[in-house]
C-alpha cells in the first residue's frame, strides 16, 4: 500500500498526542504525577491538543475535497473512517475541561476527575477506531488482523509516555516514577509488534495461493503476460507500492531497535542506575529516538501490506 | 447511507464468459466511450499522448498464461470491472455516504457531489474496481452503465452496458441474476459460473464462466512441433520440389 507522507504524519502526530492524553489524567489519578504543578499540566497537554489538531488537520490533506470533510461525520453506523471522525470531535469537550482545570485551577479533583476518565476513553477510543479501520480491510491481509488494533492501541501510549518522561524530567520529576508503566507498554506494544510480523507473510501466502483460482480455475497456475496498460495507473500507484519489500527484515529490525529496545533501555533500565540531572540526557534523546521509531514504523506498516488486487497483476 | 440494503429487488450484473473473451480491449474502449460522457464523466486522463500515460477507466483486461495440472497451457484473457457486489465493502467502508448500493437493482454508485475523495472504498474492493480522478478529487466507478440500461431515449436493443453491446464475440452478459429464470442466470448455471475470489466473502453479482475443458489435453501438452524454417523446403515434392532443386542447382 503506498504510504502517503500525510497519513504517517497523521498516525505518528496523532497517536502520540492521543498517547499522552490516554495516559496523563490516568498518572495524575495514581499520584505519579501531580496536578498542583500547572506549568506541568500545560507542558504535557498544551502540546497534546497541539500534535491531535494538526494531525486532523494533515488527515484532510490528502483529501480530494477537504472542504466536504464534514460530511464524513455522518455514516458512523457503518464505517470506521466515520467512527474515527466522530470520535475526534467528542475527545475535545473533555480534553479541554481536563486541561482548563490542570492549567488554570491548579487541581483535577472533584467532577475533573471525570473529564479526565473521558479524557483517557476518548482517546483510547480514537486509537481504536483508527485500528480497526484498517483492520476491517479485507484485501489487505497484513492488516486484517486483531494484532493491528493492538498496535495502535499500545503505540500511542508508548510514543505518548516517552514523550510524557522527557517532559517531566524537565520539571525535576525522576523518570523512576514511571518505571513500571513503561515496562507494561514497552513490553504490551513488543508484543503486539512482533505478533503482528509473525503472522503477516503467512497471511499473504494463504491468499497468494489462490491467484490461480482467483483467475482461471482452481488448480490452475496463471502466469500474467500482459497487463492491461503500459503505465502504472491508479489501482498500481495507490495498491502496487513494493519499495520497503525488499528491504522489510532491515527495516523491522530499525524499527525495533528504536521502538522497542531502545525505550526499554532508557525508560525501563536506565532510571533505576542514574540520578536526574544524568539521566535528563537519557530521556530526551530516548524520546526522539522512540518517535523516529513510530515514524519508520508507520510507514512500514503501509509498505510492506501488500493488496489482493496486485496477484492480478502477478504479484506473488 | 452506507448500510447495505438487507436484500435487493433485482441483482442486476454481468456475466462474463473466460471461454469466448479474445482479449480485443473492445469493452475497454466503448466503456471508455460512453462513460466520458455518461453518469460519472468525464473519465479524465493525465497526459493522454505523452509518457506515463494514466487516465481513469473502468474496466481492464489482463492477459495471462494458464497451465493445468497436467502440463497443458493456453492463454486467457480476463476483464475487470465492477461486480457489484452484495456485500460491498466499498460501501460500508465509505465514511459520507457517496458509495450507495440501490434497493431496487443492486447497482453500486458513488454519488460525485457527497464524495470527499478519501479513497478508502479503493483500499476496500478486492478487485481494483474503483479509480481515483486526480482532477475532480473524487472516486469513480463502473455504473453497470445505468445511463444507457434504462435510458427510455434508446431503443429498447440498446439498453444494455456499452461493454456488453460491443463485445464482438459475445463474452460479456448482461441481466437479472436474481431471477433463476433469467438468461444470465441459466447460462451461469449451465457453464458453472463462479464468484471471483470468494474467499474475500463479498458476494460478487458478476459472474465468471470458466474456461471449458480442452478436448483435445494429450496433443497440447509442450509438444506443438516446432514450424519448420521458412527457408527448409524439406518434404517439399511435385512442381515445389522441382523448382527447388532447379533453383539449387543455380549458382
Ligand atoms: S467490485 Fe469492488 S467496487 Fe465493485 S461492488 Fe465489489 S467491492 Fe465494490
Ligand atoms: S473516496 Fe469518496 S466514495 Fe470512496 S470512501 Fe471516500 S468519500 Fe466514500
Ligand atoms: S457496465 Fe458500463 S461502466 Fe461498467 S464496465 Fe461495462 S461499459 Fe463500463
Amino acid at each position: 500500500m503506498h504510504p502517503a507522507a500525510s497519513v504517517i504524519l497523521f498516525t505518528t502526530a496523532s497517536g502520540v498526542g492521543y498517547g499522552i492524553l490516554s495516559l496523563a489524567p490516568l498518572l495524575v489519578a495514581f499520584g505519579i504525577l501531580p496536578d498542583e504543578d500547572r506549568w506541568l499540566g500545560g507542558a504535557l497537554m498544551l502540546p497534546a491538543l497541539g500534535l491531535v489538531t494538526v494531525g486532523l488537520l494533515s488527515s484532510t490533506f490528502h483529501l480530494g475535497h477537504p472542504e466536504r470533510a464534514w460530511r464524513a461525520l455522518s455514516q458512523w453506523k457503518s464505517s470506521w473512517l466515520s467512527r474515527e471522525g466522530v470520535m475526534a470531535i467528542l475527545s475535545y469537550p473533555p480534553t479541554l475541561a481536563y486541561t482548563y482545570a490542570w492549567v488554570s485551577l491548579g487541581s483535577v479533583d472533584g467532577p475533573w476527575v471525570w473529564a479526565g476518565f473521558a479524557t483517557v476513553l476518548t482517546a483510547l477510543g480514537m486509537m481504536f477506531t483508527t485500528g480497526m479501520i484498517y483492520r476491517s480491510l479485507k484485501p489487505v491481509p497484513a492488516w486484517a488482523t486483531d494484532w493491528t488494533v493492538t498496535g495502535y492501541l499500545t503505540l500511542g501510549p508508548l510514543t505518548g509516555l516517552a514523550v510524557i518522561i522527557a517532559i517531566a524530567s524537565g520539571f525535576g520529576l525522576h523518570p523512576v516514577r514511571f518505571q513500571a508503566v513503561a515496562i507494561v507498554f514497552v513490553l504490551a506494544a513488543a508484543i503486539a509488534k512482533n505478533a503482528y510480523w509473525a503472522r503477516l507473510q503467512a497471511a499473504w501466502d494463504d491468499h497468494a495461493q489462490n491467484a490461480g483460482a482467483a483467475i482461471a480455475s482452481p488448480g490452475n497456475t496463471v502466469r500474467s503476460i500482459e497487463w492491461p496498460h503500459t503505465e502504472a495507473n491508479y489501482v498500481l500507484k495507490e495498491m502496487g507500492y513494493g519499495v520497503a519489500r525488499k528491504h522489510a527484515e532491515k527495516l523491522r529490525r530499525i524499527t525495533r531497535n528504536l521502538l522497542l529496545v531502545a525505550p526499554a533501555i532508557v525508560f525501563c533500565l536506565l532510571p533505576s542506575l542514574l540520578p536526574l540531572p544524568y539521566l535528563i540526557w537519557a530521556v530526551i534523546p530516548g524520546a526522539v529516538l522512540t518517535l523516529a521509531g513510530v515514524a519508520i514504523e508507520r510507514w512500514l506498516f503501509f509498505a510492506e501490506a501488500k493488496h489482493v488486487v496486485s496477484l492480478y497483476y502477478g504479484v506473488e | 447511507m452506507t448500510c447495505l440494503p438487507d436484500e435487493t429487488t433485482r441483482k442486476l450484473g454481468l456475466v462474463i464468459d473466460l471461454d469466448t473473451c479474445v482479449g480485443c480491449q473492445a469493452c475497454v474502449t466503448n466503456c471508455k466511450e460512453w462513460n466520458t460522457g455518461g453518469h460519472m464523466a468525464p473519465l479524465t486522463d493525465t497526459n493522454p499522448y505523452g509518457a506515463e500515460a494514466d487516465g481513469v477507466w473502468f474496466n481492464r483486461v489482463h492477459s495471462y498464461e494458464v497451465t493445468t495440472p497436467e502440463g497443458s497451457s493456453r492463454s486467457l484473457h480476463f476483464p475487470r470491472s465492477c461486480l457489484h457486489c452484495e456485500d460491498a465493502a466499498c460501501v460500508t467502508v465509505c465514511p459520507t455516504g457517496a458509495s450507495y448500493k440501490r434497493t431496487s437493482d443492486g447497482i453500486v454508485l458513488v454519488d460525485e457531489g457527497k464524495c470527499i475523495g478519501c479513497k478508502l472504498c479503493s483500499w476496500a474492493c478486492p478487485y481494483g474496481a474503483r479509480e481515483y480522478d486526480v482532477f475532480e478529487g473524487v472516486m469513480k466507478k463502473c455504473t453497470l452503465c445505468v445511463d444507457r440500461i434504462y435510458n427510455e431515449n434508446l431503443d429498447q436493443e440498446d439498453r444494455v452496458p456499452a461493454c456488453v453491446l460491443t463485445c464482438p464475440t459475445g463474452a460479456r452478459h448482461y441481466g437479472d441474476l436474481n431471477d433463476p429464470q433469467s438468461d444470465v442466470s441459466r447460462l451461469v448455471r449451465k457453464r458453472g459460473g463462479r464468484d471471483l475470489m470468494q474467499e474475500m466473502g463479498y458476494k460478487p453479482t458478476n459472474q465468471y464462466l470458466p474456461q471449458r475443458e480442452k478436448t483435445n489435453v494429450a496433443s497440447s501438452v509442450n509438444q506443438s512441433p516446432a514450424l519448420a524454417p521458412l527457408d527448409d523446403t524439406y518434404g517439399a515434392s511435385g512442381l515445389l520440389g522441382w523448382v527447388d532443386r532447379m533453383l539449387e542447382r543455380m549458382d
